[in-house]
């Protein structure tokens, strides 16, 4: 896999990629582990889920300072979309009838990497299966922040942190597991399940895409809803590790005449909320803030940034910035831009927005700020998006009620709640019969006779039957 | 007729973008054309299956015409209307659902069987709605080149080896798919049975299905030493009940469908690591490809027989010292598509529902839970990934989309920067649950900035 070693570069450790053998090494010690039965009682996966719990609570600090070194992420956001989220993950019930599927891995990305490795470690636990996790190296303080302290709060025969890059995941691929969860960009997803489907192993990618927000200026109108809506758009594309989350606010669409006021209510809130730098998480690497900074070279999208735009290389930051209709081919508008960019699009009228959101690949959410009942339903029936949110963005994610999951690029596989027991689940059917009622027109010898029986039978008409059964009827 | 290929899908994704499948109406239309399909095109379809195979009548009738059990496809539908008692033809199940759930649709059906897939690809235009379900017919390399199509969802039944093929093409697209494929199904006999019924329903499953071309068939029987001699006896009065004498010239008896599948099932009996250890039937008719049903006593466990899935008429027995070894055997494979055991011990059935993993099981009888609509259908492991029948293949051609609506109202100052350590309190309560937090956040707390 020549692309994926490629990325290598992008771990700006100077020393080599150490390939990590000791966890591979020990996927024969899970595989033990499951087979012995010790995943499946119910007081086991409810001793490792208060493990975890107490995880969260003991190393609160440490978990954040890990989040800050990774990410600059502020202790707020990061309790916000780390600590409390997974927790509302918790399923109310675990059933036990279905099975557990066995040894699964999971992959997190680097923007939520704490939240995104325990969310799906939880469902895979409850469901009673034994895992590795393998954090994303692209933060490596909360990866080893997980290696140094899972193994302390939950059953290490069973549960297994793996750090390493690339290499170690394709390595990792080569073996068979009884579930894949991926959780990054297209790119990796594409490798990932190619490298499962030679041992069939199912998997479930949760990945990104440009996520829309449609603002209908016209039934918003002017007054509080406005400023609502406005924080809630900042929060949103900013307070979201700076734009970095699958679910952020890529890009939004309003009607030309609107654009002056909402813009003009953007920027005074952002210098309202948004004044010191430390309020917004960093650009995680130099790679990707160079990704970023290459999306503004572009001559006609530099010509579009309104507002914002300064770029501190050194600290990897980049400020919010805003900008009015850049070329819709520009790589800002064709990519998932994952950063502090807002493009504004306008349209002639806020239905236009649903041909352009049509046009695109489907994204993880589609979201609009609309009174309109008319729009709303449009929306729902006439796009496609792994989820839709009306009035608010982002808060979708923490509903443990709402299954989480995309479709088409966005991805495939839900999970969330009762969701992510599920998704790490086998739903064995199991049918018990006795002895007793025996139909024998199942059997051969066959004849035209049982062919007409059978027939009545499915048809419930069973005065037809018995007249057939009593030979009382030509067949 | 490449280009012809990948104009009849574009033509697909034109309609399905128009919104062609989406009404209620239109759905519940082409379902209706399946119906009246299955009901006016029996003898056709029948005369296709055993000009194939050399089905049975009454096999075509109970496993691919009318139903082995109902179908019912609940359809969600603004008017809640329930569509009952849809009539399935095999190939066209997963087409049923695929339509309820409103998408276009590609049926290739396997050309291994000829006769119905051009049968399939007559009919079906002059039933539905071609412009938005069509049916594309062809080889392997027929099949390969729709794979490199982007497609929303693809379903594939037959082999794991293919099934790794198919996955692996979807992966360049990043396709979600069902694949239900196949394994070796075991069936564990227990001695406490009431063995009439048991060898009947074992030689049903076997033989009377395709003569064990089915992915649900059972495999192999493992039951104790001391039980496999009454058994066999079982089975073996039942067989001659069921077909006679001479199995070969039984009407009732499907044929081997193909000369490739036929010459492998030869192999498999004519391995000598187990052509000495046959005890029932054995015979064969190359020019009919027709094999009879074949038992075996105690096959070595490393023999072709016992690691590649049978798909066809022979039926090792293995035998154990106690009947609970048999789940350790199982758990030493790849988990199948069905287990089954018999008996009467309620212990043992426990232990083999909490220790073996397989798509389903089935106690006391074989093959008939899949006829039950209310209950998933698929396998697990090398028996594929995905499930349906009934409900589940509405679901399985659908996205279940998360749609939340909020208000305005509820304004938290507390969830937007600037960040203070106040507004982290709180919010550190209100995810609580504490009420107190709840309070503070809606009046505006904290005060200021």
């Amino acid at each position: 896999m020549g692309t994926m070693a490629a990325s290598v570069e992008e771990i700006s450790a100077a020393a080599p990629q150490a390939l990590e053998l000791h966890a591979l090494q020990h996927l024969g010690e899970l595989r033990s582990t499951f087979e012995s039965g010790r995943t499946r009682p119910l007081a086991w996966r409810q001793d490792q889920l208060r493990g975890l719990l107490r995880l969260l609570a003991e190393k609160e600090e440490e978990a954040f300072r890990a989040l800050h070194d990774d990410l600059g992420k502020h202790r707020a956001e990061a309790y916000r979309d780390e600590v409390w989220a997974p927790l509302v993950a918790f399923p109310a019930d675990a059933q036990v009838v279905p099975e557990p599927l066995g040894v699964v891995l999971i992959f997190s990305c680097w923007n939520f990497p704490l939240g995104l490795s325990l969310e799906p470690l939880i469902g895979a636990i409850a469901a009673g299966n034994a895992v590795v996790l393998k954090p994303s190296e692209l933060a490596p303080a909360t990866a080893k922040f997980l290696e140094d302290n899972i193994g302390d709060y939950m059953d290490a025969t069973a549960v297994k942190v793996v750090q390493g890059g690339p290499a170690v995941g394709e390595q990792l691929m080569e073996h068979r597991w009884d579930k894949v969860l991926f959780t990054g960009c297209p790119r990796v997803a594409r490798m990932v399940m190619a490298a499962a489907s030679k041992h069939l192993t199912p998997v479930a990618l949760e990945l990104g895409g440009k996520c829309p927000c449609i603002f209908d200026s016209a039934s918003v109108g002017t007054g509080r809803n406005l400023q609502t809506s406005v924080n809630r758009v900042i929060f949103a594309k900013w307070s979201s590790c700076a734009g970095q989350a699958c679910v952020a606010i890529d890009y939004i669409l309003v009607e030309e005449r609107f654009a002056p006021t909402l813009i003009k209510m953007l920027k005074s809130t952002l210098k309202r909320l948004m004044a010191d730098s430390d309020q917004m998480a960093r650009i995680v690497n130099a790679r990707h803030f160079q990704r970023l900074s290459g999306l503004l070279k572009d001559p006609a999208v530099a010509a579009s940034v309104l507002y914002g735009g300064k770029l501190d290389a050194k600290n990897l930051c980049i400020e919010p910035t805003i900008l009015l209709n850049p070329p819709l081919d520009s790589a800002i508008m064709t990519e998932e831009i994952f950063g502090p960019l807002l493009p504004i699009i306008t349209v002639k009228k806020i239905e236009d927005s649903i041909a352009f959101v049509r046009a695109r690949p489907k994204p993880l959410a589609v979201y609009a700020f609309t009174n309109s009942a008319p729009l709303k339903r449009r929306i729902v029936e006439e796009t496609s998006s792994g989820s839709v949110t009306f009035n608010d963005a982002v808060v979708q994610y923490g509903i443990d009620t709402l299954p989480f999951g995309g479709v088409g690029q966005s991805g495939f596989g839900q999970y969330h709640g009762k969701y992510s027991f599920e998704m790490f689940s086998h739903k064995k059917a199991v049918l018990k019969r006795g002895f007793l009622v025996e139909a024998m027109l199942r059997y051969p010898p066959w004849d035209e006779q049982k062919i007409a029986m059978m027939r009545h039978l499915y048809r419930y008409n069973y005065i037809r039957f018995i007249f057939t059964f009593l030979g009382l009827s030509r067949t | 007729m490449e280009e012809s290929r990948a104009a009849a899908v574009q033509e697909l994704r034109a309609r399905f973008a128009a919104g062609t499948t989406r009404p209620a109406e239109w759905r519940a239309k082409q379902l209706r054309g399946v119906l009246r399909m299955a009901t006016e095109m029996e003898a056709e379809i029948c005369d296709a299956l055993h000009a194939d195979v050399g089905k049975p009548k009454t096999e075509a009738h109970v496993h691919e015409v009318d139903i082995s059990g109902q179908v019912v496809v609940l359809v969600c539908l603004e008017e809640s209307q329930e569509m009952d008692e849809t009539q399935e033809v095999l190939s066209l199940d997963p087409v049923i659902g695929a339509i309820a759930a409103g998408n276009a649709v590609v049926l290739k059906p396997s050309e291994v069987a000829p006769a119905t897939s051009s049968l399939l690809a007559e009919l079906l235009p002059r039933y539905i709605d071609s412009t938005c379900i069509k049916v594309v017919e062809g080889g392997v390399s027929e099949t390969t080149a729709p794979l490199e199509l982007k497609w929303d969802k693809i379903f594939y039944t037959g082999n794991s080896k293919v099934g790794r093929i198919v996955m692996a093409s979807a992966a360049k697209h990043l396709t979600p798919v069902v694949l239900e494929l196949g394994g070796k199904c075991p069936v564990v006999v227990d001695s406490n049975v009431n063995l009439h019924v048991t060898a009947k329903r074992i030689a049903a499953g076997k033989w009377g299905c395709n003569n064990g071309q089915a992915c649900i068939a059972p495999d192999f029987i493992i039951t104790t030493e001391s039980f496999a001699p009454k058994l066999l006896e079982a089975l073996k009065k039942v067989l001659e009940k069921f077909y006679g004498k001479d199995p070969l010239l039984s009407e009732d008896l499907s044929r081997v469908v193909t000369p490739n599948h036929f010459n492998r099932l030869l192999d498999l009996m004519d391995d000598e690591m187990v052509s000495d250890k046959i005890v029932f039937g054995g015979q064969r008719d190359e020019q009919k490809l027709k094999i009879a049903p074949t038992i075996f006593l105690d096959v070595p466990l490393d023999s072709a027989m016992m690691k590649e899935e049978i798909f066809g008429p022979l039926l090792p027995i293995i035998t154990v010292d106690k009947i609970h070894e048999s789940l350790g055997l199982i758990n030493s494979m790849t988990k199948p598509l069905a287990a089954y055991l018999f008996t009467r011990d309620s212990k043992l059935q426990k232990q083999f529902e909490s220790t073996i993993s397989a798509g389903g099981m089935l106690l006391n009888d074989t093959s008939v839970h899949l006829t039950n609509p209310h209950l998933p259908f698929g396998g697990v492991g090398e028996s594929g990934t995905g499930s349906y029948h009934g409900r589940f293949t509405f679901d399985a051609f659908s996205h279940g989309k998360a749609v939340l609506h909020r208000g305005f109202g509820g304004e938290a100052k507390a969830r937007y920067p600037p960040y203070s350590s106040a507004k982290l309190k709180i919010l550190k309560g209100v995810l609580a649950g504490k009420l107190g937090a709840h309070i503070q956040a809606i009046l505006g707390f904290p005060r200021g900035k």
